[in-house]
C-alpha cells in the first residue's frame, strides 16, 4: 500500500464539520509537546508538584497546629490541612493550565514563531488551541494524580468521592487554559503578561482557599462567587470532604461553559492572528 | 501550459495604506517564478495571500484553480512556505523537526522515515540528524527549512527571501540545492530584494514597487527592454560628481547619478569610457560591468533596490 499524501489528507476533510478550521489532528501539536517534553527542564516541571505540597505543609500543618480544626457547613470540625488542601490542588490546577497556556503560547506566538509554522501546513487553529490545551491538561492531571498521592495516606481525604477530585482538578485546568490562551493572543509585550499574574494570585489568596468566605461581607463574597477558581476550590472539596450535593453540579456547569467560551474565543483569535 | 496560480486585480488594503495594488500574474507549472522589489513592495504580503494565511480585499486568486479563501488547508497541502524569518522548532532537533512537521500534514511514519533520509541528504544535514535547531548555523537552518517545506511533497515552493542574512558561501549553496529542485520539476515562487538572485533562479519575474507591478518577462529580456548592454561606472570623489554630470550626459544613451557614483548607459563600455579621458576628464574610479535587474530597477523607479 502506497501512504497517503499530504494533498489526499487534506481533501478528505471536504465537508466535514468545520473543516477551515479543524483537520482532525489534534495528536499533532500534542505529540510535539511530548517530544519537546523529553528534552525539557525536569526540575521546572517538578516545581509544579511540589509548590502546593510545600504550602500544605507550612500552612496546613503548621498554621493548622495553632488553629486547631474548622467547623465544616454540617457542623463537623475537620483538619485545618483536610480544609486547605483541596485549595492548594485547584490552585495548582490553575497556575499549571495558566502557565502552559499563557507564558508558553505567548513565547510560541510571538517569539518561536512555532504557530505561524504549524498554521503555513493543513493543520487548522482549532488543532492547534485544542492540542495545546490537550498537553497543559496531561500536565494537569499528573500534578494531581502526584499531589493525591502524597494527601491520601496523610488521612486528608474523607472518602471514596475523593478520588473525583482528579478528574475535577483536569476539568478546572481545562477551564483555565483555554481563556488563558485566548487572553495571551491579545498579549504584546512580557510586560503585559505579568498583568496575569496580578490577577492569580489575589485570586489564590482571597477564593476560599485558606478560610471560608463567610469572613467578608455578602457583597464581597457574592464577587468572589463569581470568580472561576472559586468555584474550582468548592467543587474539589465538596469532593475530598464527601459533601455531595447539587451545589457540584454547578461548580462543574461553570467549567463547562467556560470551556466551550474560551475554545471559541481562542479559535477566533488564532484565525485572526494567523489567517487573516 | 497550465497556470498553477493566477491573480486578477489582486488587491490588499490596511486601512488607508495598499499595500497590493491591482496586481495581475501567473505562474505556470514547472517554472520558477520570482517576485522582485525593495522591501515594502509587498511581495510577502503576496505570498501570504497565495499561502491561505492572509484574505485579500478584492480582486481574484486561484491557486491551483482553487481559492485560498474557501479551500485553505486543501491548497496549504500543495505548498511548502519557506518564510522569512526562520520558523524552526527550536526545542526540538534537526530530525524531530522534519518528522513533526510532516505529521502537521497528516503523514504517516511509513511515509516520513525513508522521506527524512532523502531530505536530510538534499539539505546535507545528515550529520546534524540529532542536533538540536539552535546549534545550527543561518545558511543550515535555511536549508532546514527548506528540507522542512519539502517533507509533504508540494507542487509550489515558496520562498520569502531565502538567500537575506545569509554570508556568500551559504547563499551559493543554497541557490546550488534551489537549481536542482528547479530541475526536478517543482514550482518554485521567491521574492528577493537581490537582482542577483533573481537573475540565477528566476525564470521569469515580476519586478514591483509599492504594491504595484512595474514590469513583467525574464531577466534577460528585462534588461533588453529597459537598459542597455553595459554600464560605465565612474566615481570624481563625492562632491564633484554632479560637476561633470551635464557634460557626460551627452555622451551616453541614458545617465543616472547616485549618491556615490555616476552610472552611464551603453552597449559599449570600454570605448565610452576611453572617449571620456580622451576628452580631458579624470575619474578617480572607473568600472565597466554588464547592466543587471538592479538598473532595470533604478530606470523603472527612480530608486535603488537595496537602501
Amino acid at each position: 500500500m502506497i501512504a497517503k499524501g499530504a494533498v489526499a489528507i487534506a481533501e478528505g476533510r471536504i465537508g466535514k464539520p468545520l473543516e477551515k478550521y479543524y483537520a482532525g489532528r489534534t495528536r499533532a501539536p500534542l505529540q510535539r509537546s511530548f517530544i519537546a517534553f523529553k528534552s525539557s527542564a525536569w526540575l521546572v516541571v517538578l516545581s509544579g508538584f511540589v509548590e502546593p505540597v510545600l504550602y500544605l505543609f507550612s500552612f496546613g500543618f503548621g498554621v493548622g497546629a495553632l488553629i486547631g480544626g474548622i467547623t465544616a457547613t454540617d457542623g463537623s470540625t475537620i483538619s485545618y490541612a483536610a480544609y486547605i488542601a483541596p485549595g492548594l490542588l485547584a490552585t495548582s490546577a490553575m497556575n499549571g493550565a495558566v502557565y502552559d497556556s499563557t507564558w508558553n503560547v505567548f513565547w510560541k506566538i510571538n517569539e518561536s514563531k512555532l504557530y505561524q509554522g504549524m498554521l503555513a501546513t493543513s493543520l487548522g487553529p482549532l488543532d492547534v488551541a485544542l492540542g495545546e490545551i490537550a498537553w497543559a491538561l496531561l500536565r494537569g492531571l499528573m500534578y494531581a494524580i502526584g499531589f493525591m498521592i502524597v494527601v491520601t495516606p496523610l488521612g486528608l481525604i474523607e472518602n471514596w468521592w475523593g478520588l473525583l477530585a482528579i478528574p475535577a482538578a483536569v476539568l478546572i485546568a481545562f477551564g483555565f487554559a483555554s481563556f488563558g490562551m485566548a487572553a495571551t493572543s491579545y498579549m504584546k509585550s512580557f510586560q503585559q503578561m505579568n498583568y496575569i499574574n496580578m490577577l492569580m494570585l489575589p485570586m489564590f489568596l482571597f477564593s476560599g482557599s485558606f478560610f471560608p468566605l463567610t469572613v467578608y461581607p455578602e457583597i464581597v463574597q457574592w464577587f468572589i462567587k463569581v470568580l472561576p477558581l472559586w468555584h474550582g476550590i468548592s467543587l474539589i472539596r465538596g469532593l475530598t470532604l464527601g459533601q455531595i450535593d447539587s451545589s457540584i453540579l454547578v461548580h462543574i456547569l461553570y467549567f463547562i461553559v467556560m470551556i466551550a467560551l474560551g475554545l471559541w474565543f481562542t479559535t477566533k483569535r488564532l484565525n485572526a492572528l494567523f489567517l487573516r | 501550459m497550465t497556470s498553477l496560480i493566477s491573480a486578477r486585480s489582486l488587491t490588499k488594503t490596511y486601512g488607508d495604506f495598499v499595500a497590493v495594488d491591482q496586481i495581475n500574474f501567473e505562474v505556470r507549472k514547472g517554472e520558477s517564478f520570482g517576485l522582485l522589489g525593495p522591501n515594502g513592495a509587498g511581495k510577502s504580503t503576496i505570498m501570504r495571500m497565495i499561502g491561505a494565511t492572509l484574505q485579500r480585499s478584492s480582486g481574484e486568486l486561484a491557486v491551483l484553480g482553487k481559492d485560498p479563501e474557501k479551500f485553505g488547508p486543501q491548497i496549504r497541502a500543495h505548498l511548502g512556505v519557506v518564510p522569512q524569518q526562520d520558523n524552526l522548532d527550536s526545542e526540538l532537533t534537526v530530525r524531530e523537526n522534519l518528522y513533526i512537521y510532516g505529521r502537521y500534514f497528516g503523514l504517516s511514519k511509513k511515509f516520513l522515515t525513508p522521506k527524512i533520509q532523502e531530505l536530510l541528504e538534499f539539505a546535507q544535514l545528515e550529520e546534524k540528524r540529532d542536533v538540536k535547531v539552535e546549534a545550527l548555523s543561518g545558511g543550515m537552518k535555511r536549508r532546514l527549512t527548506i528540507a522542512r517545506a519539502l517533507v509533504s511533497e508540494p507542487e509550489i515552493l515558496m520562498l520569502d527571501e531565502p538567500t537575506t542574512g545569509l554570508d556568500p558561501q551559504a547563499r551559493h549553496i543554497l541557490w546550488d540545492r534551489l537549481f536542482r529542485l528547479k530541475e526536478m520539476g517543482v514550482t518554485l515562487l521567491l521574492t528577493t530584494h537581490f537582482m542577483d538572485e533573481a537573475e540565477q533562479l528566476c525564470q521569469r519575474l515580476i519586478v514591483m514597487d509599492k504594491g504595484k507591478i512595474m514590469a513583467e518577462d525574464s531577466p534577460a529580456e528585462l534588461i533588453r527592454k529597459y537598459v542597455t548592454k553595459e554600464v560605465l561606472e565612474l566615481r570624481f570623489g563625492s562632491d564633484k560628481n554632479s560637476l561633470y554630470v551635464d557634460e557626460l550626459r551627452q555622451k551616453c544613451d541614458r545617465i543616472e547619478q547616485l549618491p556615490d557614483r555616476i552610472l552611464l548607459y551603453t552597449n559599449d563600455g570600454e570605448t565610452l569610457l576611453t572617449e571620456i579621458v580622451g576628452s580631458g576628464l579624470h575619474p578617480i574610479t572607473s568600472l565597466v560591468r554588464r547592466s543587471s535587474l538592479e538598473d532595470v530597477f533604478l530606470r523603472l523607479t527612480g530608486r535603488s533596490l537595496i537602501e
